[in-house]
């Protein structure tokens, strides 16, 4: 009796929602992910290619996941010293846009691949981690992707993701490099606008 | 013989253009961006139409399969690489995959080797050459192929010689096959290279980045040393 007892405090207990900073990262990527491809498998609007829709699902799924101030810093390398805090801000934003746009793409492209979440391979004690997930696909080699996740005050946050070896932030150095070498730091967010206003307008 | 002077002209075209301001990894840029410019026509008025009708005649279980056949054909050299790498454990695997989906996967058509738990490995002699110490040396920009290296491109030239494609005769048949893995791939990358060009503000430079990025990641099979973001 005094068992059963115990038992339900138990589970009760565990039925208590914990909150976001106590998840770890790995299962924080998995349930996210998870969420997000049975919401497009079971949205027939999404399925369809809702390109407006899905990217307002990931700005309420996935972004809050997501420091775009750490990963637009990462990919301004020195340049981010030289801008000031109103062009920092915009620049996040504009980077913030157009990630978002491509993740929209790639997750309309391949949310029908069966994925494979990996263990994480970390110390308790970290708190910076990389979390992986494989897209397998018949006949090819499976494609990793590997979350960068630093954990902060508000729980694990991504900073970089890196697709088949390909790191997004640092795909971004070069061209944002050129651009401020060429145009300025205003000339970049000035770019960055033109490009997210034409994907806007496409559909 | 013919790749040595396609080489030599590359190396002078190079060192006739000018640029600004060079990035070392690509001292050929003005080069690569003439080539560039050629592939983009080429894909916008041939590859691409090609690869997109190719994709509305056949079902995407058919070309699964077509995909299926040629990437059976590349698993023994794949598993040579991988022993000519010291990785010895993936060799096996390679050829085991070869056995298994040849025969109970009916000319590879199916891949049963992946459902046994056998995956599908990505090598070729580029990545060799890397293994073995080899930088990448210059960013090249090959016709119709696309991203490369030195490295690759010699890399590539092993792989066309152990083609088991190049020894298929008729030689009409040989083409035929090469055309249709050619639009197979095509059509595969279809998705991929509209988000590339979503994404890029320079699609030059993104995609030169991310092919750098992408060969490196695969010499050290997904473990390259890691560069710090500071």
């Amino acid at each position: 009796m005094r068992h059963t007892a115990l038992l339900t405090l138990t589970l009760l207990f565990s039925a208590i929602p914990v909150a976001a900073q106590d998840v770890a990262p790995d299962a924080l990527v998995k349930s996210v992910t998870l969420e997000v491809v049975d919401l497009i498998a079971k949205d027939r609007e999404l399925k369809a290619g809702g390109r407006a829709k899905l990217v307002q699902v990931i700005e309420q799924k996935v972004l809050p996941h997501f420091n775009f101030t750490t990963m637009t810093a990462l990919a301004m390398g020195q340049n981010w010293g030289k801008a000031n805090p109103e062009q920092r801000k915009r620049l996040t934003e504009e980077f913030r846009t157009l990630l978002v746009r491509t993740y929209a793409s790639a997750l309309a492209a391949y949310s029908e691949q069966k994925l494979d979440f990996r263990p994480l391979r970390a110390k308790a004690t970290d708190t910076d981690v990389t979390v992986s997930v494989r897209v397998l696909q018949p006949g090819a080699q499976p494609v990793p992707i590997d979350y960068s996740m630093e954990k902060t005050a508000k729980g694990w946050k991504v900073y970089d993701v890196m697709v088949g070896g390909v790191s997004l932030v640092a795909n971004y150095r070069t061209e944002f490099a050129n651009t401020v070498r060429a145009s300025g730091i205003d000339g970049l967010i000035k770019d960055l606008g033109t490009k997210n206003r034409s994907l806007a307008d496409k559909k | 013989m013919r790749l040595l002077a396609a080489l030599g002209l590359m190396v002078l075209a190079g060192c006739a253009s000018t640029g600004e301001e060079r990035d070392p990894r690509d001292p050929f840029e003005g080069f690569n961006r003439g080539v560039t410019k050629f592939n983009d026509t080429f894909d916008e008025y041939l590859a691409r139409p090609v690869a997109r009708g190719y994709v509305k005649v056949l079902h995407q279980e058919i070309r699964s399969r077509i995909a299926n056949f040629f990437s059976n054909l590349a698993d023994p050299f794949i598993g040579v690489n991988n022993f000519l790498q010291g990785k010895f454990e993936n060799g096996v695997n390679d050829l085991a995959r070869f056995a298994f989906n040849s025969t109970i996967g009916l000319l590879g058509i199916h891949d049963v080797a992946s459902e046994m738990g056998l995956e599908k490995h990505n090598e070729d002699f580029g990545q060799t050459f890397g293994r073995w110490g080899a930088g990448p040396g210059p960013y090249l920009v090959l016709p119709v192929l696309s991203s490369s290296t030195v490295r690759d491109t010699i890399g590539l030239g092993l792989d066309w010689t152990f083609d088991p494609l190049s020894d298929v005769r008729p030689i009409n048949l040989r083409n035929s096959l090469v055309v249709l893995r050619g639009v197979n791939l095509r059509a595969d990358l279809l998705e991929a290279s509209r988000i590339l060009e979503e994404a890029a503000l320079d699609k030059y430079v993104f995609q030169r980045d991310a092919y750098l990025q992408r060969r490196q990641s695969l010499v050290y099979d997904g473990r390259p040393p890691r560069e710090k973001l500071e």
